[in-house]
């Protein structure tokens, strides 16, 4: 984490030691001949714009195609992309960077300054229409609201190219964790030249200019991606992986059968399949904790239910969920559960003490009831709610689990199941007493989860409004250190509980045991292919 | 007939116009849009999406829009979803695929199924007919949808012998699969459907009369029976055979073929519009089509209907 000037030289300084472009195999390792990769894909990949594109599995194809100012390391440390290093203003809100002199463009063209300066504009531009120009407000650059809404010509954007090899960027508030923010691929350079000659079709594989350690050689929607070593990539003498193959399968049983029958080198495991597989492939079966947490949002609002007003009703809801038995019974994949909103593996964050969190379930319970019963709700006056959510086998049973334990208090719960859209809408409307809802940090640090419940949020869906809560947020903004500013917000979480914290996610995959590299203690699992390689068997 | 044939395609072009319509304002009756996302979208944002995929104007402005699109340039639009194609790229790449495997199935249903069906049927009540029909049975009860992960198990994982999915242009390793999950229970409903048709032909009068002229029983079946008892088959074969070419998404989800019938399921999901309305328009126009197909079909094979 970079906090201040003197950091960002120092990182610099770590940055530009020509360690850091070191081959990733150790020495001694003997490779395998074959160096190709195929994994798994959800959903086909909607789009190889960086700027267009929003889902996870077409970021993780971007940064093979594409890359950024910075890169993460495998414990999710920057390291150098086209920039090596960074220095900030006195007043932390303008950044200089430092671009290197060899990055190429996969037509030869060296990558500049202004293609930064191009590509940035192209996401705030509202000709692009881009659902990520929001990532640019985010990130609070100069003028970036105004743009979008149309109200300012892009070229007020804040970010301008000194010359070549120097980018400027001002933001408007100080951001301690902005460097971070620039590894999304929404921030990738794109090439002037090839957008302006193919228009809309430029991201064909004919026609993809890239910066990143692959080139694109097919992309057939809804079946597979394929893409091989670029020979103008920088670093292209460590990158050992030569094919990559992206194939599409919508069924995740489906995947690991063939991820089994050996057609893949890495899958997701399903829900409650990971004590088995782990048992019986002890190299290949993994969990590691993964920047998401699952939460029941609460709808605390003005249109939500009388009885969630009162804290006491909401206090009782999140004690009566035993979060052991859905994470050890339902999910069994090693997922913590929660008792705070903020994903615990994140980087300089600690979970600040939560009382309830140390309780056994009996005691839960039993102050529960004793909440229950203290705003008027018991046997004769039961408390009637709905619990909203989408669509999926896992939602549902974690639902109908914590249907039977609200019951135990006398809470009875009506489920209802919409498809995501409806789901969505209806969360976004305030349409809803309870309703399921996950949330997967941007970046690797806390702010990405609790700037969510404050006030000004745009996501803040159940409405919860505290002004103490507002004030330390924003007061972590400029704080040397943030820690005790995000532990103060937790607490003030637990205490008004308008979220009831279920489990952190966890990434439960199988990796052939050949593929090493991979960046295991990632807490966003941000891979690049480039860093990854087969050993021989 | 030609006139017949005339007069109803003539007619397909109102039928489409409502379908468009009526497509149209269902759609925008579900809660939710294409950019609905878990984050919500700053208005600005969503201002610009709307704009430029022309979902601030008016209803009425969009459906005509859309109808002029597709009349003038037979341009069925941006996909809402998949930016970087259009619809017609999505239905370019995925229809071909679910033809292909789509007229097999077509085929080996009709042909396993007529087969088993006719054998039935001549040998009723016989081991033959029992075993024919026990296996119709067995393929009705078993959906693809358990079929397709046995197929995979089985061919894929423990013996090894065909890839567990993708198209890879379609060569035949990959369409083997896929073409038994879809076609058996089509061949289940044919075999049935043949088999009790053609008991009830074989009991009509004129197979009397060509058996007593002494036809050989060949003759008396190919020629005779054969004909008329497929009657009731063709009509359910047009609707099928439009189910089975424009896709199935169990197919396309289990054997990740990359056929329109995910796309279209997808769509609908992810409120992407766009292909919603150019696949649903293709498969309405395939549909009116068949259906013509199969009444000329008709004509045909039943002297008695005339047009």
């Amino acid at each position: 984490m970079l906090k201040n000037s003197l950091a960002a030289s120092l990182f610099a300084l770590i940055a530009a030691s020509p360690a850091f472009a070191d081959n990733p195999v150790p020495e001694g390792t003997e490779l395998a001949e074959d160096q190709s990769y195929t994994y798994w894909l959800l959903d086909a990949i909607k789009s190889m714009d960086p700027q267009i594109n929003t889902d996870v599995e077409g970021s993780d194809v971007l940064r093979s195609l594409f890359e950024g100012l910075y890169n993460e390391n495998g414990t999710g440390e920057l390291v150098p992309g086209v920039a090596l290093e960074h220095t900030v203003s006195d007043d932390q809100k303008t950044y200089t960077f430092t671009l290197r002199d060899d990055a190429q463009w996969s037509n030869g063209d060296p990558v500049t300054a202004q293609d930064f300066v191009y590509s940035w504009k192209r996401l705030a531009d509202p000709a692009t229409a881009s659902e990520y120009a929001w990532y640019l407000e985010l990130m609070q650059i100069e003028n970036a609201a105004e743009i979008i809404a149309g109200d300012m010509s892009v070229d007020e954007l804040g970010v301008t190219a000194v010359d070549d090899r120097t980018l400027e960027v001002r933001i408007t508030t100080p951001l301690p964790y902005f460097p971070q923010m620039l590894v999304h691929a929404s921030t990738f350079p794109v090439h002037q030249a090839t957008i302006e000659e193919h228009g809309d079709n430029w991201t064909r594989a004919e026609n993809l200019v890239g910066n990143g350690a692959y080139v694109l050689d097919e992309h057939i929607l809804g079946e597979r991606v394929e893409m091989s070593k670029s020979d103008t990539y920088w670093d292209a003498e460590n990158v050992i992986f030569t094919d990559l193959t992206a194939l599409t399968i919508n069924d995740v049983n489906q995947g690991l059968t063939r991820y089994l029958a050996g057609e893949l080198d890495r899958v997701d495991i399903p829900a409650g399949q990971y004590p088995r597989l782990e048992e019986e492939y002890p190299e290949q079966a993994n969990s590691v904790p993964y920047n998401c947490s699952y939460i029941y949002m609460l709808n605390v609002g003005e249109s939500g239910p009388e009885e969630l007003k009162d804290v006491n009703v909401r206090k009782a809801l999140s004690y009566a969920i035993d979060r052991d038995i859905i994470v050890e019974r339902i999910l069994q994949g090693g997922q913590p559960p929660s008792y705070n909103w903020t994903h615990t593996a994140v980087a300089g964050f600690e979970r600040p003490e939560i009382e309830y969190a140390n309780w056994t379930q009996e005691e839960r319970i039993e102050k529960a009831k004793e909440l229950l019963a203290e705003a008027g709700y018991g046997p004769d006056n039961p408390l009637e709610l709905t619990l909203q959510y989408n669509t999926s086998e896992d939602h549902k049973k974690i639902a109908v689990a914590a249907q039977q334990m609200l019951r135990q208090i006398g809470v009875n719960i009506t489920l209802a199941n919409y498809e995501w859209k409806v789901h969505t809408d209806r969360m976004q409307n305030q349409e809803f007493d309870m309703a399921r809802y996950a949330w997967c940090g941007d970046y690797n640090e806390a702010s990405t989860y609790l700037d969510l419940l404050a006030s000004y949020s745009g996501h803040n869906n159940g409405e919860f409004f505290n002004d103490e809560y507002d004030q330390v947020m924003k007061e972590s903004k400029t704080a040397e250190d943030p820690l005790p500013m995000y532990q103060q917000a937790e607490t003030i979480l637990a205490e008004e509980m308008p979220i009831i914290p279920i489990y952190h996610y966890a990434k439960v995959f199988m990796l052939n045991e050949d593929i090493k590299g991979w960046p295991l203690e990632n807490v966003n699992q941000t891979w690049y292919a480039k860093d990854l390689y087969r050993v021989a068997e | 007939m030609l006139s017949y044939s005339i007069k109803r395609l003539a007619l397909a072009i109102p039928t489409l116009l409502i379908l468009i319509v009526v497509s149209f304002v269902l759609m925008y009756a579900a809660p939710g849009g294409p950019f609905t996302s878990e984050r919500e979208l700053p208005p600005e944002v969503l201002a610009n999406l709307n704009a430029k995929y022309g979902l601030d104007q008016p209803l009425w402005r969009q459906i005509l829009t859309y109808i002029w699109g597709i009349v003038t340039e037979f341009d069925f639009g941006p996909s809402f979803i998949y930016k970087d194609r259009t619809v017609n790229e999505i239905i370019a790449q995925g229809f071909p695929v679910t033809l292909t495997y789509g007229l097999l199935s077509f085929v080996v249903a009709v042909v396993v199924g007529v087969t088993l069906g006719v054998v039935a049927a001549i040998r009723q009540n016989s081991v033959l007919d029992y075993f024919a029909v026990g296996i119709s049975i067995g393929a009705q009860v078993l959906p693809n949808f358990v079929m397709a992960p046995i197929l995979v198990l089985t061919f894929t994982l423990w013996l090894g012998w065909l890839p567990g999915g993708g198209w890879q242009g379609g060569q035949w390793e990959y369409l083997i699969m896929p073409v038994i999950a879809l076609s058996t229970s089509f061949m289940a409903s044919i075999a049935r459907i043949t088999r009790s048709s053609m008991l009830e032909t074989l009991n009509m009068n004129h197979i009397r009369t060509a058996r007593a002229k002494g036809l050989p029983e060949r003759r008396v079946i190919l020629r005779h029976a054969l004909k008329p008892a497929m009657l009731p088959v063709i009509s359910y074969l047009g609707p099928a055979f439009v189910g089975m070419i424009t896709g199935s998404v169990v197919v396309d989800v289990y054997f990740s073929t990359g056929g329109i019938g995910k796309a279209f399921v997808d769509s609908a999901l992810n409120r992407d519009y766009a292909v919603m309305m150019g696949v649903t328009i293709l498969m309405g126009a395939l549909t009116i089509f068949f259906n013509l197909v199969v009444d000329i079909l008709y004509g045909w094979i039943d002297p008695k209907i005339r047009y």
